[in-house]
Order: structure tokens, then sequence, then C-alpha cells
């Protein structure tokens, strides 16, 4: 390593620097988008990129969750269905999604059966952490209870999205990441289904993840 | 697949290249495309000028300091647990590389798109050893099925493929048997692909952005491809060119955005992943073991040169999707992995002149890249320090140019010749002129009249107009 990096230095005529001090970037443009904008105007900007990123946003309510949730699963042709083991299933009234027989609960002490079960999975549910207004994207904290595949192996993706989880971009959640300390084995920024233009430049929607994404935005939470 | 494709020498190539009508009318309809959703994109910022100015920033700053950030990225990997290696070369890269695989007994080895792997030859090394490596990106697993048929753009691989002819080859290699719809073709990429996924020992991947403040890897795509590579075998090797890093998450998240929206003008792409180490305790997808190999193969010689700023790169072909020569000859003819514009500049300094010498002539100086790119390369300033330093370090003109600067300079030397030379000019073109104009024309203005014509020389020299004008 030594030599590698010594070699560097002498190239760009110095010696090997032990610090450098991050500077004030002289630019900031990614702090003007949508500065200023309320939780609704955010939400409002979230709904418009849906459109863009074939992906159907849900607007529901903490109250109707539990059927809005139902109403998606049977939309999508039922289970089975994978969910993390997430404390905020239950904040959110969903414990009877636990007890549906065909629901797998990420049990991490299941060890890979968590993996097939995913594998066999129609629907993935997780909770979205952030939520991008600009991009339309849902980012995932993973860690031994939300295992990384919940969100990659089912044919449909599901994002639950509190409205009070919505900033204008990735500017917010990077600085959040930033400062949270730990920073988690995985993080997946999610904008939408699958998809490649790799063939003749067309659009095929579902290529190795997801087929489809659906998010229920909860409006009063 | 190394940095060189071996196609013929340039002129053969572009041969091939212009006389391929589906591929130039794809390569026409696809930069169309990605340069009118990048313009889209770019101009619903509102103040693009001012986020290249910043990405600019970010990338020199960088590049500057590229010894501090990549220790720092080294220390923090390993306080996650994951393993580091420097590889000064190719060959130590792949060494590197094949020992672990080697140590896991691997004989599968998915692995997700990256241009420096490509580079440094490695899915031969590792056949080489055994293993079968199999390309995960849609676009790199159609080249890899049909014969390992070079990519001919860094973002979009098989673009010079048409639907059938992927049919084709799925056909005869994959057992296919439905029809040339690319939902079809996908469908069936997906079910071959996922057991793959599911079987492999190994993942390997590039990197589109280290983040040496967290120890972290970033990767992006619209596939999901990488994410699978990286969550299902049990050991996961990244694969990074040493400049692919960037200080803070808040410096990635800037260049991603500059990224995606200059690669395909979307504002992010379906996935961008953000790995750190293998995985945590109690975890059960992801690696158990994570190696990260830092490849400088040639780059640190540019650094401290007049080419440095090529390194600011990201690789998002923004560039390729303007240059007109690209649109032309296609990413084939220019011999390397790296085509268009940034090809022209980054593959003689990455593989040599004697390889890529004509590449910095194939370009017509138009600045249509320098304008592109979202880091602010002076891509056709580039190109014009290489034409000097082949001429006049090297030596190294096209034998062309050598040719008429010697005649000319023989010719203009002497008097006597030069009266000569202008006075039978249009007699010595004579047999190949219609109505002044040259369609056929001999030797050297062959090139130039096989796609247009030249005007045929006045009969009457300037001089001597001159002096008939002056005596009247």
């Amino acid at each position: 390593m030594e030599a590698f990096l010594q070699r560097i230095a002498s190239r760009l005529g110095r010696d090997v620097r032990t610090s450098v001090e991050r500077p004030k970037w002289k630019h900031a443009p990614q702090h003007t988008v949508f500065q200023g904008y309320s939780q609704d105007e955010l939400l409002d900007e979230l709904k418009k990129q849906c459109t863009r990123i074939h992906t159907t946003l849900v607007e529901t309510t903490a109250g109707r969750l539990v059927d809005a949730i139902d109403d998606v699963i049977a939309a999508h042709g039922g289970g089975p269905i994978v969910v993390a083991n997430d404390e905020r299933y239950e904040q959110f009234g969903l414990s009877s999604l636990f007890t549906r027989e065909d629901v797998h609960v990420w049990d991490h002490t299941l060890g890979r059966a968590n993996i097939e079960a995913a594998e066999r999975a129609n629907i993935g549910i997780t909770f979205s952490d952030i939520t991008l207004a600009e991009s339309g994207t849902v980012v995932l904290l993973n860690n031994r209870d939300q295992g990384r595949t919940i969100s990659f192996l089912p044919k449909t993706y599901v994002a639950i999205i509190p409205r009070s989880t919505i900033v204008p971009r990735m500017t917010q959640a990077a600085r959040t990441i930033r400062e949270r300390g730990h920073v988690p084995s995985c993080i997946n920024f999610i904008t939408g289904p699958s998809n490649s233009a790799d063939i003749e430049m067309n659009l095929v929607v579902g290529v190795h993840g997801p087929v489809k994404a659906t998010y229920i935005v909860i409006t009063d939470r | 697949m190394a940095l060189k494709i071996n196609m013929g020498e340039f002129h053969e190539r572009v041969e091939k290249g212009i006389h391929n009508t589906f591929m130039r009318g794809a390569v026409a309809g696809a930069q169309e495309r990605l340069r009118t959703r990048r313009l889209e994109a770019a101009e619903e910022l509102g103040n693009w000028e001012e986020w290249r100015a910043l990405g600019e920033e970010i990338r020199q700053h960088t590049l500057e300091n590229l010894d501090y950030y990549l220790m720092q990225l080294s220390e923090n990997v390993k306080k996650r647990g994951g393993h580091v290696f420097f590889a000064q070369t190719a060959e130590e890269a792949n060494d590197y590389i094949c020992r672990v695989v080697a140590s896991k007994q691997a004989k599968k080895i998915v692995k997700s798109k990256s241009m420096v792997t490509e580079e440094i030859h490695m899915n031969a090394a590792l056949e080489k050893l055994g293993c079968e490596v199999i390309e995960t990106d849609l676009g790199e697993y159609i080249l890899q099925v049909d014969d390992h048929d070079p990519p001919s753009h860094i973002v979009a691989p098989a673009l010079h493929k048409n639907k059938e002819q992927i049919r084709d080859v799925f056909k005869e290699k994959l057992a296919y048997t439905k029809t040339e719809k690319p939902e079809e073709l996908a469908l069936h990429a997906r079910h071959m692909l996922r057991h793959e996924y599911m079987t492999a020992d190994v993942g390997i991947t590039g990197c589109n952005f280290a983040i040496a403040e967290s120890g972290s890897i970033t990767l992006v795509t619209n596939e999901g491809n990488a994410d699978l590579v990286t969550a299902l075998p049990k050991t996961q090797i990244t694969v990074m060119g040493m400049e692919r890093i960037v200080p803070t998450f808040e410096e990635m998240e800037v260049l991603v955005s500059l990224l995606t929206r200059s690669a395909v003008g979307q504002k992010l792409t379906s996935y961008i992943t953000v790995l750190t180490g293998p995985r945590e305790e109690g975890e059960v997808d992801g690696p158990e073991e994570f190696h990260l190999v830092i490849v400088d193969n040639g780059r640190s010689d540019i650094l401290g040169t007049e080419f440095q700023s090529v390194l600011q790169c990201i690789r998002c072909a923004a560039c390729v999707n303007v240059c007109p020569v690209y649109r032309h000859i296609g990413g084939h003819s220019y011999g390397s992995i790296y085509s268009g514009p940034i090809g022209a500049v980054l593959s003689p300094l990455l593989g040599g002149y004697d390889d890529y010498k004509e590449l910095p002539y194939a370009s017509t100086l138009c600045a249509a890249c320098t304008e592109a790119c979202p880091v602010k390369i002076p891509l056709h300033e580039l190109l014009l320090k290489h034409r000097q330093t082949i001429v006049e370090r090297e030596g190294k003109a096209p034998i062309s140019e050598k040719l008429a600067m010697k005649a000319f300079g023989l010719g203009a030397a002497s008097s006597l010749l030069y009266k000569l030379g202008s006075k039978i000019a249009p007699t010595a073109v004579n047999p190949f002129t219609t109505n002044d104009r040259i369609s056929k024309g001999p030797g050297p203005l062959k090139a130039w009249t096989d796609i247009r014509e030249f005007p045929a020389p006045e009969k009457e020299r300037f001089r001597d107009w001159l002096k008939q004008r002056g005596n009247e």
C-alpha cells in the first residue's frame, strides 16, 4: 500500500498527505431543489415523479392502512409475501400481516431459509426510512431483521411511506446517513421497478429485480 | 476482453463501421434519445452549470488528494472487516482475485457490469483457473452469450445489435424459443440468470464511487443485477479504478446525480446501492467476505501531467452520445473498450500510442463533448494535446500527413517547383474531373472523394489572374 500511495504522491509532486481538510465547496446547487417546500408540496412532487418511474402510488391514512395493504396485495395476485421484522409494522397496526399464513417474516435465526422464502415470494414489503420527492426514491437502511433480498427477489415490491419521511432529494438523505454514525452494511436507494434498455434502447420493465413497484403513502403520519 | 479489442487496423475498423447500416441507425437513434433525455434532465434543474462546476470542483479536489482519500478508504474498509488490495498493474489485480477465488474453491462467479474488469482482462484470468464467469447486466450478458462480442458503448454495451440478432443468438445458445420482443428476451435472461445468482460462489462488481469516510462502495444500476450479485454469493470482490472515489456521502450524492442525469437522463437510476464491508453480525444475506481491489494500471502515470483532468471521468458516456464521429463509425472502430471522445483521450494514455495513435484524430474538435461533460473535462483540448504529443514528441504523425507536409515543404521551398506544381494541377487531375468536381479522386484524395466530392483546381491560377487584372 505504501508504495502505491507514495507513487501517487510523487506524481503529484509532493509527499504523502496524512490529513486533508474537506473544503467548503464554492457551489451548492443541490440545496436549492424544493427548498422551503411543505410536506404536502413534497408529497405532490413525489406523486408527479411516480408517474414517470412506472410506480403506482397509493395514498391512505394510518387508520385505513391495513385495508390499503390488503388491496395492494390482492391487486398483485396475493402471496406468498415476505416482510421485514420491523417494529413499525406493529406501531402502524399491521400485526395482522404477521399472522397471515402466506407471509414470511424475516427471522435472522433461520439463516438462508429467509432468502429462499424471498425467492418464492410474489410480494416483498418494507418501510421506507427516508423518501426522496425529487426522484421518487425510497431509502432502505437494511439490517439483520430486514434482509437485502426482500426488495429484490419477489416479483412485486411494496414500500410503506410515512409522509414524515419525505425529504426533497438525496442531499438530505446523504446528510442524515452521515450524521447517524454507524453506516448499515447495505443501503438501498430504490426508484421504481427494475428495468433495462439494453435491447435496441427499448425500455423493458422488470429484469433482475421486481417487475412492479407500489408505494403506499400514509398521509397522516 | 482487455482494453484493446482486436478487430484489425483503425481504417479497416472504420470502414466496417461505416458500412454497418443497422449499427449506424441504432447509434444515431440512441444518441438522439440519450442526448435529448440528458438535456431535459439538465434543464429541469435550472442551474445545470452550477452542478457541473460543483462536480468539477469535487473531482479535482479528490484527485489532488488521491493518496489521502485512498488511505482513508482502505482504513475504513478494514475497520468494517473488509480486505483491501492495492494493485499497481492488471497482472497484480488478477493474481489477487484469482488467489481469493481459488482459496474459496469457487467454480461459478456472477459479475455485474464493470469497465475496469474488462480493462484488466479479468474474466480470461478466471476462466483460465477453470471458473465460469457469468455477466449479469443484460447488455453484457447478450455480448457474452454471443461468443464475447466486444462492447460498443460504455453505458449500453450491446447497442450495435438488433433484437433479431439477439433472438438468434439466444435460440442458438440458450434454447430460446420465443420471438424477438425485447420483453420476452429479457424475461428469458431473467430466468436463466436467477438460477446463476442463487448458485454462484463469488460475486464480482465494479465500483461507481467509493466513499473514503465510511469505507463504502456505491453501485449504480437500473436492472438490480449488482444487488443480487452482492446479496447472494458468500464472497464479494469489488474492483475499482483508483480514481473512482469521493470524500463523503455528500459528494457521492452529487456525483451520482450528475452521473444518472448525464448517462440516461434519469434523476436517479432504479437502484443506487451503498455497501459497507461484509454482512454484519446476524445478517443472512450479503457476503461473508468482502475484498476491495484498487487498481492503478497506468492511471498514476496520468497524474501530474497535462492529461490529469481525464481522471475526473465518471463514465457517463454523455460525450459519446453527442460525438458526430462516434455517430458515424460506432464504438468498435475505436479498437478499445473505451469508445467515443473519452475513449480517444483515455485509450492512448492507458494503452499507448502504438495502438491508439489514430484515435485523437478521430474527432472534428467540435467541442460538443466538452460541453456535455458533467465534470467539465476539456475533452477536445486533450485530443489536441494528444495530437501535439504525437507529432512533436513521438514523431508519430499519420503517414499521409507526414507525406503531405513533406511534399508541401518541398514544393513551397522552391519557387520553380511551386510554379510548376500549381500550373499543372488542373491538367493532372483532369481525368478525374467532371463539371469542376472530382468524385473519384486518386491517391490521398480517395478517402475524401469516397464519401463526397472535391472541387477541382481552378483552370486559372490566382497569381495569373492577379497579374492579368493588373494589366487591365
